[in-house]
């Protein structure tokens, strides 16, 4: 399943693209509306790219009752990506939404004030509403594993990793090139540490996993699935290649048979079975000289 | 919403610039002032660039080579291949009586096509007005035949006629501000940085009627008409004394840094 990452397409400027997709996932809403970052919001580095939005949005009682309306009627599954600054509004926003997929971000780098912790807010959610709700995570921490069980426990549905990595440019003058200094960090930069994170929270819990960071080809999106997400979401890709979809739906399937794959969910978590003939093969001891090494590699 | 890809024809240098030739195939150009996004072989973003001219069999993009994306572009050899996805955003409302072409540095890219297609619908080339910091950056003036030209510390807006004119403007955001002071009814095509062009990426949002607005999906090209506010007005304010500098009189020098270097989604870099 292909989705879009949270802030990465308008599927009410591109209809098109998000109909290339299997279910659009909005950019995240907040209860009261944002502006957003003050220019210059967008960087260019060498691998990736640089951007502070800031969550701009009408807002969750306009999107309610004018954006979401027309989303519905493009035919496309959505999913609606919540935001707020204390889990009270995350749980608000959730219970009035029905009929979506429900994508918590819980890590956006571009918002200064510290929402309350993740399992907290994926508690309170769970309290308000029966849909289904992923927890968008940020690769940004030690122990990413120990944040997926804390919000499978929590209620969570369903994992969304990763979000983009705080990051830094300069220009010739030494002053940051982004209004804001820091922003979100995209692109094939990220994508190995998407993989890491895939690849350890899908160890740790038994929850779906929506992969994505840096992908730009079919065989970027079966190392995901392989890692252990059963979806995956485009980002950076789409801001220069719009038609990025079908082309990588066409590779992942290719890929796939080339591995004399039935399908490209055959691979996945692919990459973990090996781990875990490796550990049968090991014995206890080794299983536990593994989890030690996650925790500090996570 | 498909990308298309064309190849190298040719380039040549025009003073500081590049005019990049592309094999335009059945690719159509679209209105003066709308643009394409030019995939810069090598980078991870395209360059939003607008048209300079269009011929039966190519079309053609001035550029400013000012950082990684655009020298890439400028490096181009013949029969290399590149993506274009385009045209996009709204160009220039052609629908006018007097017009008159008031371009800055860079900003000059889009004119040229504009002046084709006034002189097409209209009697003839329209009148135009050029600046530039340089004479070396002059010699771009060649792409407008007839028109007046002035280098600083002369700024353009000194070269505004007296008799009311349908403006129709591209170049640094300092002239932009000034042009939309003297002229309220100008049209003004602006840039910003974008990642995508299409509305996706919320870079380059910019204030209009109070609210924050995609200038790839309301713009480049603004009609202000004393109905809303500027790009930079205060919700998203970045320019400071600079505009002030330039505005009415149009005598004070602006600052070099910025005059003619970037202009109306013709030639971002980022």
């Amino acid at each position: 399943m292909l989705l879009n990452a949270s802030g990465c397409l308008d599927a009410l400027t591109a209809p098109g693209v998000a109909r290339s997709l299997d279910g659009f996932v909005t950019k995240t809403i907040t209860p009261e509306p944002r502006e957003g970052n003050p220019p210059v919001r967008i960087a260019e580095t060498e691998a990736g790219m640089l951007n502070s939005i800031g969550l701009a949005n009408p807002g969750r009682e306009r999107f309610l009752a004018e954006v979401l309306p027309r989303l519905c009627e493009l035919g496309v599954p959505l999913w609606v990506s919540v935001g707020g600054f204390s889990a009270a509004d995350y749980a608000e926003t959730c219970a009035r939404l029905e009929g979506v997929t429900i994508e918590l971000n819980l890590s956006c780098p571009n918002v200064d004030e510290a929402p309350e912790g993740a399992a907290e807010i994926v508690a309170a959610c769970r309290e308000a509403t029966e849909l289904p709700l992923y927890a968008k995570l940020s690769p940004a921490t030690w122990n990413l594993a120990e944040h997926a069980r804390a919000v499978e426990s929590a209620g969570a549905d369903g994992l969304s990793l990763v979000n983009t990595l705080r990051g830094l440019t300069l220009e010739k003058d030494l002053r940051p090139t982004l209004g804001t200094g820091t922003g979100g960090y995209s692109g094939p930069a990220l994508k190995p540490v998407a993989l890491a994170a895939v690849y350890a929270c899908a160890a740790a819990v038994e929850l779906p996993i929506v992969g994505m960071g840096g992908v730009r080809t079919g065989l970027d999106a079966l190392e995901l699935i392989a890692a252990g997400a059963s979806s995956v979401a485009l980002g950076t890709i789409l801001f220069s290649e719009p038609e990025a979809p079908a082309r990588i739906r066409a590779e992942l399937a290719a890929e796939a048979a080339s591995r004399n794959l039935a399908h490209p969910l055959a691979a996945h978590r692919m990459a973990l079975r090996s781990l875990a003939r490796l550990v049968a093969e090991a014995g206890n001891g080794f299983e536990k000289r593994l989890q030690i090494g996650e925790k500090h590699s996570a | 919403m498909r990308r298309r890809l064309l190849s190298v024809a040719g380039s040549e240098p025009v003073g500081p610039y590049t005019l990049l030739r592309l094999e335009r195939g059945d690719l159509e150009p679209g209105e003066p002032g709308q643009f394409f996004m030019l995939e810069a072989p090598g980078r991870v973003l395209p360059r939003p660039m607008s048209l300079c001219l269009a011929t039966r069999s190519e079309l053609a993009f001035l550029i400013d080579p000012i950082g990684p994306g655009t020298r890439t572009l400028c490096e181009l050899e013949p029969g290399a291949e590149l993506h274009l996805l385009g045209p996009l955003g709204n160009g220039f409302d052609l629908a006018v009586e007097r017009p008159l072409l008031v371009g800055g540095g860079i900003g000059i890219a889009p004119l040229p096509f504009l002046s084709l297609r006034l002189a097409r619908i209209g009697s003839g080339r329209p009148p135009a007005i050029l600046g530039f910091r340089s004479e070396w950056h002059a010699e771009a003036a060649a792409l407008l035949p007839g028109a007046e030209v002035c280098i600083e510390p002369v700024l353009v807006t000194a070269l505004l006629p007296e008799e009311p004119h349908d403006v129709l403007a591209c170049g640094p955001e300092p002239m932009l501000e000034a042009l939309r002071l003297l002229v309220p009814s100008a049209q003004l095509a602006w840039e910003a940085p974008m990642a995508c062009g299409y509305g996706a990426c919320y870079g380059c949002a910019v204030e209009l009627d109070g609210e924050l607005k995609r200038l790839c999906v309301e713009g480049p090209v603004l009609r202000h008409g004393g109905t809303h506010g500027s790009p930079m007005s205060p919700l998203l304010l970045r320019t400071g004394p600079a505009s002030r500098a330039w505005a009415p009189a149009g005598q004070s020098p602006a600052p070099p840094a910025t005059v003619g270097s970037r202009a109306g989604a013709t030639s971002s870099d980022l």
